[in-house]
């Protein structure tokens, strides 16, 4: 437990030793704020029906943060430590696989929810300043942080796994990067074709995270889709345990 | 569920070791066994095994075939056993550049399962140890090299290992720094089992108590370094430097029956230079000098080569060859 906690507080403080973690905390706040500018410039001009939390994941900066910000967070982590030799000097201390990897996760998750931590003032921010009419409804802002919290889980089991292949922070960025924004375009799929009905269409309803968010945002919490998550992070989070362990068997 | 142990097992026990690599072995059939307390050299070209061998034994991998105890520990059922026990610095000793010295061993030593008050302790120790005061704020990366390969040695040592595993632990650094580092394996040597490797002769020579000597994968020589000298036999030869005509000088050792061979060249000034091989082993330098005494020769040099690891080391990996 120790050893957890202590290899947990050097991943997130290494996000902090660098310039890295500053511009990745600025980026993200510079795109959610985009965001919020985009939002704000729909309910100023034009006559809007749909209400903040509804409108905000549906901006294209949004989810531009949200499919960058994992490869950027998690590609160190473990390829990083294996390019530059440290990850023999970790391995060879009496830890177990199982809490490098949690702490290489937990280390990348925390500092994700750091990064994204201002933006809980937005919808307050809002309402403070626009006009009285404008009512932001708080359960619906808690339900979008927890769809964008568990989101982050699952990016940051999949970055951890795609960092756990290789020694190249470029190629763990680029293959998390890549299956994050497959796995969105799917989702696409099925907004695309709404009217044929086959096997894959149902399949890509489950999948799609846009609608996902969507749910999250109107004050949805759906429990397929927490379990979604949930179970994606817990079955990357294994394999990147086996990706660890195969330097052993290998 | 735990076998009886031995009074004192040895410090590591390596038993028809195997490891593939990709379909290739990087060792074959490894056995030896290192008792407590010496100072072990491993030695041979690089792509020997030498690496591999410490990785196992370090419990960062898994061997293929065969099994390897530290401590009487097996490493591969009771690795986390091994890793406490196992202080161990790879190949290049990487370090966390982006870490302040101080900082880097605390965490370190925290991480190697020692609590709280212990570990500050220890890093105080261990920072007094490899004279490390004036640099244990500053940032890793901004190192040289030789005070990095300290800071190394010291993370290995935190935790008071009963078994130190030295990947090449003075590639790439200067005769100065080379001289230090020794000196602080040769006082680590003391207290505990050191396991250094290297592929420099001299480096091992001088440092170790037992040389094991690596080839394709398996160990050809295992021995003290005298006692490897030793087993190469005699043919010491003799070098000497004579002011005698170089005819002259041929005939008196064609007429020598203990010399097998002779070389004469000319030297500086009207002096000559004979190497000498003798038949059986025998010291000729009685014999010359006498000799020099007798025809009123000037003699200037007169030395016995001794058989250097590097000839022992040619000797032994040539046989396989032939």
């Amino acid at each position: 437990m120790t050893a957890l906690l202590t290899l947990t507080r050097r991943e997130l403080a290494g996000h902090f030793f660098s310039l890295r973690g500053y511009v990745i905390m600025a980026g993200v706040q510079l795109l959610l704020g985009a965001s919020l500018l985009t939002v704000v410039y729909l309910l100023n001009g034009l006559a809007y029906d749909l209400p903040f939390t509804e409108k905000f994941p549906q901006t294209e900066f949004f989810w531009l943060v949200l499919l960058m910000v994992a490869p950027v967070i998690t590609m160190r982590t473990f390829a990083h430590e294996k390019a530059s030799g440290t990850f023999e000097t970790l391995m060879t201390t009496p830890v177990s696989d199982i809490q490098v990897v949690l702490a290489k996760f937990i280390g990348s998750y925390v500092f994700f929810l750091i990064a994204f931590l201002p933006t809980v003032i937005y919808p307050f921010l809002l309402e403070h300043y626009a006009h009285e009419a404008l009512k932001v409804d708080s359960g619906a802002v808690w339900s979008l942080a927890l769809g964008i919290g568990l989101y982050g889980a699952f990016f940051m089991a999949l970055g951890c796994f795609a960092s756990s292949l290789t020694r190249s922070q470029i190629v763990a960025a680029v293959l998390t990067f890549a299956v994050g924004t497959g796995l969105f375009i799917l989702g696409y799929l099925a907004d695309l074709r709404p009217t044929e009905v086959q096997w894959w269409h149902h399949l890509v309803q489950h999948i799609s995270m846009l609608r996902h968010m969507q749910d999250f945002s109107t004050g949805i919490v759906d429990s397929r889709h927490v379990m979604f998550y949930l179970s994606l992070t817990a079955v990357f989070l294994f394999f990147t345990l086996k990706s660890v362990e195969s330097r052993r068997w290998k | 569920m735990a076998e009886p142990e031995p009074d004192t097992p040895p410090m590591i026990e390596v038993n028809h070791l195997t490891k593939y690599y990709g379909g290739r072995p990087a060792i074959q059939d490894l056995s030896f066994t290192v008792p407590h307390g010496e100072i072990v050299g491993f030695l041979g070209p690089n792509g020997a095994g030498k690496s591999t061998t410490m990785r196992i034994l370090a419990g960062f991998l898994s061997a293929t075939e065969g099994a390897a105890r530290v401590a009487g520990h097996d490493v591969a059922t009771d690795s986390e056993a091994v890793r406490r026990r196992v202080g161990f610095m790879p190949e290049n000793n990487p370090l966390h550049d982006d870490m302040r010295v101080r900082e880097y061993l605390k965490f370190r030593a925290r991480l190697k399962g020692l609590d709280k008050p212990t570990s500050r302790d220890r890093v105080e120790d261990v920072i007094a140890q490899f004279d490390l005061g004036d640099v244990q704020g500053r940032m890793i990366g901004e190192l040289s090299k030789g005070f990095r390969q300290r800071v190394g040695l010291a993370d290995a040592l935190v935790h008071e290992p009963e078994l130190l595993i030295l990947d090449e632990p003075t590639i790439g650094l200067d005769p100065h720094q080379i001289r230090t580092v020794r000196q602080h394996i040769k006082e680590l040597g003391k207290n505990h089992t050191v396991l250094i490797s290297s592929h420099i002769l001299p480096e091992v020579e001088v440092t170790c108590s037992r040389l094991l000597i690596f080839h394709e994968g398996t160990v050809v020589a295992n021995d003290t370094p005298r006692g490897l000298e030793q087993s190469l036999g005699g043919h010491h030869r003799i070098t000497v430097e004579l002011q005698a005509p170089q005819e002259v000088l041929h005939e008196a050792w064609e007429e020598m029956a203990e010399i097998e061979h002779h070389r004469v060249l000319p030297a500086e000034g009207d002096f000559s230079r004979c190497a000498l091989t003798p038949r059986d082993g025998e010291d000729l330098r009685p014999r010359v000098s006498a000799l020099a005494r007798a025809r009123g020769w000037p003699l200037r040099e007169l030395t016995r080569e001794r058989h250097t690891l590097e000839d022992i080391f040619v000797h032994i990996t040539r046989e396989d060859d032939d």
